[in-house]
């Protein structure tokens, strides 16, 4: 375990994912991926749809496997890293189960794994005053607000206190200012837990608010254009005033130049490749 | 106030139709002299209903009471055949057959098989061809709701590493539940009709199916139809329950998070 602080939280070395079926031409949605993800660091993965940013966090989560190249969690293989639990995951959709409690539902990974009755109660109460649901344990996922049920998601995910937190677009379904309520909440949720975080989003500002680096994806085939620093103050003091600065403001623009502004990178004229992504 | 209003309303409103179409029936009764064993007025089969309440009620008794077993005895069984099927794809395509086959099956031509089987004085042949017809749309409607696991949940069930037994616990069968109650709740009538039906094959009297077809063929038309007015009492207590037990279990299943 103590070692385990030095090696890289997410490790991709030259990955890809192709996407065959029955015909139709294969599809290239990532090409050849390098990226590291230390301890504790906050990345975000911002892109056109079709760049294949998601495809990468599935890949990570091993909810997916590369077509080539090697990925490991913690000096593990992604396989491996899933099975012992290494990180939490949360999707757009909240996905909690509706016949549960809002406690039950934080507390279902820790049931499936084996915690006592008392632990898990304890873990639950813990969580939701983390993610400001105090009051709300016992009732049911149809009484919350989308941005409430996506706060019990987190929750769930930071259940068995993960090293790292894999989000795929999870406020991406929410209202504007409820969006930056809980992206400040997230700063501060992380801040707390120090785990690093993979975020998948297609806000620049968001992801500049939330940052500690920014992958800017091409798509077809999916590449990493370029991978941005964030020189903002570090995670844990950001709050509402730094979507007012100046400094804000400059890393806005510089991760949109890097969207729209140059020439495509990754695009060759080979007719022989897909063109069609997902 | 105003919802109280409308909801008053829509009870209200069948209610006086009930009325009005029963006033109807016995005027037409009365005016045109129509003979009982073509049909009774209602207030003839209500007092007929009155005085013979408790034969009436033990035949629903014994009626019901076999509607429930089968409802029962079908309903784990096609609930967990469904679970198998939906968990094994073997005994999905071994079972197709046999399932489809059984659908078309008129199930209550069963019966005088079944008398002869289990013996004309046991009630068991009688719950038997309830449970077969309770079978079919409970395993039908639960194998289609296991099916219809959404994709974040599978995801998530992977990220947790849970085992096979674990995600049909914790996920498929409880998202399955809205569909499972659907099926309970249409083969709770088919129970009901399914054990009436059987008593106009044999096996022992009591019940409510025997005690209508001796009724009428003793010419006693008013004393038949307050039986049948029985059976129908006794569908739509089962509807009613079933329907009830639904509509709680389900209730905070409708907005999908």
């Amino acid at each position: 375990m103590s070692e385990a602080s030095t090696t890289a939280a997410v490790q991709v070395t030259g990955v890809d994912k192709v996407f065959t079926a029955k015909r139709k031409p294969s599809v290239t949605a990532l090409d050849s991926i390098d990226l590291t993800v230390a301890p504790g660091e906050f990345v975000s993965l911002i892109g056109p749809s079709g760049c294949g940013k998601s495809t990468l966090l599935r890949l990570i989560a091993d909810l997916d496997t590369p077509s080539a190249g090697t990925l490991t969690v913690f000096g593990k293989t992604a396989r491996q890293a899933r099975i012992d639990q290494e990180y939490g995951i949360a999707f757009q959709q909240s996905g909690l189960l509706p016949w549960r409690t809002v406690a039950a539902n934080i507390e279902l990974p820790l049931e499936l794994h084996g915690v006592n009755s008392a632990g898990r109660k304890k873990r639950s109460a813990e969580l939701l005053a983390l993610v400001g649901l105090g009051d709300f344990a016992e009732s049911y996922p149809d009484q919350l607000s989308g941005g409430m049920q996506q706060r019990v998601a987190i929750a769930r995910a930071l259940a068995e206190s993960p090293r790292l937190l894999l989000m795929d677009e999870p406020f991406g379904a929410l209202d504007e200012m409820t969006r930056e309520r809980m992206q400040t909440e997230l700063v501060r949720i992380t801040g707390e837990t120090g785990a690093a975080v993979v975020f998948v989003t297609h806000s620049i500002p968001e992801a500049v608010f939330l940052s500690n680096r920014v992958v800017v994806m091409s798509p077809r085939p999916g590449r990493i254009r370029d991978i941005l620093s964030i020189t903002l103050p570090g995670t844990a003091d950001r709050d509402e005033h730094l979507r007012e600065d100046e400094a804000f403001f400059e890393n806005v623009s510089r991760v949109r130049e890097l969207l729209h502004g140059e020439a495509p990178v990754g695009i060759k004229p080979t007719a022989a490749r897909g063109v069609e992504n997902r | 106030m105003r919802a109280s209003a409308g909801s008053l309303r829509t009870v209200l409103a069948p209610v006086i139709l009930g009325v009005v179409a029963l006033a109807l029936w016995q005027l037409l009764v009365v005016a045109f002299d129509i003979k009982p064993f073509i049909v009774p007025g209602p207030l003839a089969i209500g007092t007929e209903f009155g005085d013979n309440i408790s034969s009436v009620v033990a035949g629903a008794l014994v009626t019901g009471g076999n509607a429930l077993v089968g409802l029962v005895i079908g309903g784990v069984v096609g609930i967990l055949f469904a679970v198998l099927a939906a968990l094994a794809r073997v005994v999905d395509e071994l079972t197709a057959g046999l399932v489809a086959a059984l659908a078309v099956v008129p199930i209550v031509a069963l019966a005088p098989v079944l008398y002869t089987m289990f013996g004309a004085g046991a009630e068991t042949a009688r719950q038997l061809v309830a449970a077969l017809a309770v079978f079919i749309p409970v395993y039908i409607n639960t194998l289609r709701g296991l099916r219809q696991v959404r994709p974040v949940h599978r995801d998530l069930m992977h990220v947790y590493a849970a085992s096979a037994w674990q995600t049909t616990r914790t996920v498929t069968v409880p998202g399955a539940l809205p569909f499972i109650f659907t099926g309970l709740r249409i083969a709770s009538s088919l129970a009901v009709i399914s054990a009436l039906i059987a008593e106009y094959f044999g096996g022992p009297v009591g019940g409510l199916g025997k005690s209508i077809t001796s009724a009428a063929s003793s010419s006693n038309y008013n004393l038949a139809w307050a039986y049948v007015l029985g059976a129908i009492i006794v569908g739509l207590v089962f509807y009613c329950v079933t329907l009830a037990i639904e509509t709680f279990a389900t209730r905070h299943y409708k907005p999908r998070t």
